[in-house]
């Protein structure tokens, strides 16, 4: 029975993420155009909100080119890995206020493992490499080989900055279970300050949040595809539906990292009135969510892209620096204050 | 019964993607499949209630050491393992002897070995109990652990600096 | 807080050196380019400092009465003291004769002498630890920083191809260890080793198998170390390829780290096994003496010749640890063993650094032709050391030899006792040519010229002055050995209680 009703929530939180990913792809469409002073899609039904589901259609009616030198097994399964990883993560993320129950079970997250947590999020993140890696490689091609390669490079050196980030609000929060983590910004700090992390680990967020842009591939980090030097990086000889998935894998990858980053730091349902109305939290979620989207498109439309050399430097002489530090004075305090 | 099927399957997988591994001699794909291997023992300490190393396992395993090896495998572009020097008898006699040992293992294992069991903690193990395992009683061999990887850095450092 | 600061009163040597390695790491940044031969002296200082904590600890009564640490993973004792001096004495020995070769290679010094001062940690480590898994990572600091120590040289390619053999044998000995260890803790359900002891003991486990294969394969793992035959493939290709100074250290050092930990797990936690054990070495003491001393027999090459020389020297200690039914006498034995040979090898190796030349040259037979009669003094070094090393009177080698002798006809191993004598007298062929070819030999065509280094000749005068007064006087070095093996066999030790 406890497996069942994990079963459903999962397929709903499938069919959610899925679903919206249209809407994100048109929405990041229309903010660069935004940015650029163009008008964007605008023939596919209204505001070309359709746009999306017409170029979906038309990649699935492509012919599915198959290169004859790749390495068939990996490079068939290298657009599953690439998209797996993202949508596990949702996992153990609560998209709501855990006390709405439909018959006893509440809905808003799928499952809430303490001992593991946060970690599960971590753990797939650090899975999401073997997609493009392997992608890389089995195309057996030199510019799809150099971008796997450095998304191999790039996600190992960016990982440990993203998990002392974690680190630091793991500690402050005494809790690894990501619904721990969000009860506990519940109460306000001194002079009526929101008890979010993003105010009492600001250093925390920015780690995890770079990070997050780095492990998924998106500008200013998004090297393995510089379309400048490698073609198209790592999916160049992918076409069709098998080049759809691994541009799917970045829009979920785009939507994992705002849900984990706005539990994580924002407060995740948490908002006023959600005590008397506790349905309000999905919507505060999705707000939050969704203003982080708008942040990592903005960014893209903003800044260059890093040089590669430049990449390296700034995750080991400045993320890894001031991670540690940062840890280490979380530590400090939590010492000093006798425990969580 | 659940948990014999689940120990079935898990060991089959487990056992037959490293035989997998080691027969493979593309080694991009020895490589996947030991991922498979790790992945199946990560299922192992969650089955087990050791959900912490469950984690740690894929963060650790799959996420940075396996990725590490790709990376130099493609790298280094090792297209198909070079055949190494071998003489058919030595081959031979690596085999018999391997399967000898696997024999007398077995054979007395199987046969002489009372195993201890132990209980299971209930509600598996915490990050509490783990974390108070680590810096109580195993306080010491934990830092020790610190300067062994102290030493493998500098050595790594030492062997492969740019010369000046 | 002050529990934890007197338990670590009791590390103090293992602390100071510790603190030196990471000194010279941080003084090879600090100093000046030029200033850089400075981190010699501060390692010697370092491990001068930390024989001065080992003397402290002996006199504050420590020797003989076992203090357990960190909750029974370390026990601190005169076990661990005395081969802590003689880890001690072979690092002093081994910076010294470091100095000049390193400037004059010009290898990294900084990352050299912080890894010859982690080897010496790891040693000293494991002759503390009271615990498998703690004993496992103390081995893994020692195997891990005489690797790298190997490949330091890296622009000969002998040096990197020593390095990768070492590793890559090395790696399966731990294996072999780590793999042990498991199965030991799962027949014992432990992995302290009096408790392994205990329920050994009070389990019944004699014939479990699996006990008796984590005991083998825990074995393996140090006889590799040792360099026991069948387990030696990789010593002469290490010794010959490694930087001199580093064969020198290491060829003393970590046999003897891996002697004392071998005889305390095999004393401590296996003695009511020992009849399982003992005719196991017995036969890898027997075939190590025999092939190292024939084998040595053949070589031209005098590093290559004292690498097989280290193997045979493996086979005699290690017939002193098959006499366990000797008790403390057995094991006294190869304490004292372990410090005659680290005091003759070194100074052996200090002499063929003396004659060596840039880029390792120098290190045939044929170039110590004649050296008598330009170099009395060198020589003489060389034929106290080679005379001690074949173990004749009146040299510490001869009395070293004689005790361990003395233990296995005590023990009743008449056999290896008559094998040690017949593979001794083998030995001293090859030996005492290279005496007789610095005697009386003409000197060829260009006699070497000499490398002077006062820190060399402080090293080679040192050892031999050691050599001379462990043969002459044995009694005080004998006497604390004696002591020492008392606190592992003794058995039963007062249970000082959890901290």
């Amino acid at each position: 029975m406890e497996y069942l009703i994990m079963t459903i929530k999962a397929v709903v939180v499938f069919a959610v993420v899925a679903g919206s990913m249209p809407f994100i792809v048109w929405a990041e469409r229309k903010v660069m155009a935004d940015a650029q002073a163009r008008i964007g899609p605008n023939r596919v039904g209204p505001y070309g909100i359709l746009q999306s589901f017409a170029d979906a259609l038309k990649l699935m009616f492509k012919e599915d080119v198959t290169p004859r030198q790749v390495d068939k097994p990996i490079y068939f399964l290298a657009p599953v890995l690439a998209m797996i990883p993202a949508l596990t993560a949702f996992a153990v993320v609560p998209y709501g206020s855990p006390e709405v129950t439909v018959y006893g079970v509440p809905i808003f997250y799928v499952t809430d493992p303490k001992q593991v947590g946060v970690l599960w999020v971590f753990a797939v993140t650090t899975l999401s490499v073997y997609g493009v890696v392997l992608a890389g490689w089995a195309s057996n091609n030199k510019w799809s080989l150099l971008g796997a390669l450095r998304s191999a490079a790039q996600m190992i050196s960016y990982e440990v900055a993203l998990g002392l980030a974690i680190l630091g609000v793991v500690l402050g929060s005494g809790s690894l279970s990501l619904i721990d983590i969000v009860e506990k910004q519940a109460v306000p700090r001194a002079f009526g300050i929101p008890g979010i992390w993003l105010f009492a680990q600001p250093v925390a967020f920015l780690l995890f949040f770079t990070a997050s842009l780095a492990e998924t591939n998106r500008t200013p980090f998004d090297l393995p595809e510089a379309e400048s030097e490698l073609v198209a990086g790592f999916h160049t000889e992918y076409s069709s539906f098998k080049f759809a998935m691994f541009f799917m894998a970045e829009y979920i990858n785009v939507l994992t990292v705002s849900a984990v980053v706005a539990t994580l730091f924002l407060g995740g349902w948490l908002g006023p009135g959600v005590g008397q109305f506790p349905l309000l939290g999905v919507v505060y979620f999705a707000l939050k969510t969704a203003a982080l989207i708008y942040l990592i498109m903005w960014l893209r439309a903003t800044l260059p892209r890093f040089r590669y050399d430049q990449l390296m430097r700034f995750a080991w002489k400045v993320l890894l620096p001031l991670g540690l530090a940062n840890v280490f004075i979380t530590a400090l305090w939590v010492g000093l204050r006798g425990g969580t | 019964m659940t948990e014999w099927i689940l120990f079935i399957v898990l060991t089959a997988v487990a056992v037959g993607s490293a035989l997998m591994m080691v027969l493979n001699r593309n080694p991009v794909h020895a490589a996947l499949w030991l991922v498979l291997t790790f992945l199946a023992v990560a299922v192992f300490f969650l089955v087990l209630g050791a959900q912490f190393l469950f984690a740690a396992q894929i963060i650790i395993y799959t996420g940075a050491i396996m990725v590490l090896f790709l990376f130099v495998v493609m790298l280094l572009n090792l297209e198909r393992e070079r055949e190494p020097i071998v003489t058919g008898g030595q081959r031979a006699a690596a085999v018999a002897l391997a399967f000898a040992l696997l024999a007398v293992l077995v054979i007395a294992i199987a046969a002489r070995t009372s195993f201890p069991t132990m209980a299971m903690v209930p509600g598996g193990i915490t990050l509490t109990d783990l974390g108070v395992a680590l810096f109580d009683e195993w306080l010491l061999p934990f830092e020790l652990a610190s300067i062994l990887l102290l030493v493998a850095m500098i050595g790594a450092i030492a062997l492969a600096r740019r010369r000046t | 807080m002050s529990n934890s600061a007197a338990q670590l009163a009791y590390l103090a040597p293992e602390l100071v050196v510790a603190v030196g390695a990471v000194a010279v790491l941080a003084l090879d940044i600090l100093l000046p380019e030029r200033s850089r031969r400075l981190l010699a002296r501060a390692t010697a200082a370092a491990l001068l400092a930390s024989l001065a904590a080992v003397w402290w600890l002996y006199a504050g009564e420590v020797a003989g009465r076992p203090e357990r640490l960190f909750t029974g993973t370390l026990v601190r004792d005169g076990y661990s003291l005395f081969l802590d001096a003689v880890f001690l004495l072979a690092g002093i020995l081994g910076a010294l004769v470091s100095a000049r070769y390193v400037d004059r290679e010009g290898l990294q010094s900084g990352e050299y002498y912080a890894l010859m001062l982690f080897a010496v940690l790891g040693m000293m480590l494991m002759a503390v630890s009271a615990e498998l898994v703690t004993l496992f990572i103390s081995y893994e600091i020692l195997s891990l920083s005489v690797y790298v120590l190997s490949g330091i040289a890296r622009g000969r390619a002998e040096s990197a191809e020593a390095a990768m053999k070492y590793f890559l044998l090395g790696a399966f000995s731990s294996g072999f260890l780590i793999y042990g260890i498991a199965l030991i803790y799962g027949a014992t359900g432990t992995t302290a080793l009096e408790a392994i002891g205990a329920a050994v003991m009070s389990r019944g486990l004699f014939g479990n198998s699996l006990l008796l294969i984590g005991m083998a394969l825990v074995t393996v793992g140090f006889a590799f170390k040792v360099a026991a035959v069948p387990f030696h493939g990789w010593v002469p290709d290490v010794y010959q390829g490694a930087p001199l100074p580093v064969t020198a250290f290491m060829s003393a050092g970590v046999k003897a780290a891996a002697f004392g930990a071998l005889a305390r797990v095999l004393f401590t936690a296996f003695g009511s096994l020992s009849a399982v054990w003992q005719p196991a070495l017995w036969l890898l003491a027997l075939l190590t003496m025999v092939l190292g001393n024939t084998a040595a027999i053949a070589q031209t090459n005098i590093k290559r010749m004292l690498a097989y020389s280290s193997i045979a020297h493996a086979g005699y200690m290690l017939a002193g640890v098959a006499a366990y039914t000797a008790g403390d006498v057995a094991l006294g034995s190869v304490l004292y063993y372990a410090l005659v040979y680290t005091a003759m090898n070194i100074g052996a190796f200090a002499v063929v650094l003396v004659v060596g030349r840039e880029g390792e040259g120098n290190q045939e037979l044929s170039d110590y032709r004649g050296l008598a009669v330009r170099h009395p003094w060198v020589a003489a070094g060389m034929a106290l050391f080679m005379v001690s090393l074949s173990g004749l009177p009146p040299t510490a080698g001869f009395l070293g030899k004689f005790y361990i002798l003395n233990a296995a006809l005590r023990a009743n191993l008449i056999g290896l006792a008559v094998a040690l004598v017949l593979a001794s007298l083998i030995s001293w062929y090859y030996y005492l040519r290279v005496v007789w070819l610095m005697y009386f030999i003409k000197p060829g065509e260009a006699p070497p010229t000499l490398s002077g280094a006062p820190s060399l000749r402080l090293a080679v005068g040192m050892a031999a002055v050691l050599v001379l007064i462990l043969g002459l006087w044995p009694s005080a070095a004998l006497n604390l050995a004696q002591v020492a093996a008392l606190t592992v066999t003794a058995g039963g030790l007062p249970v000082i209680g959890r901290p």
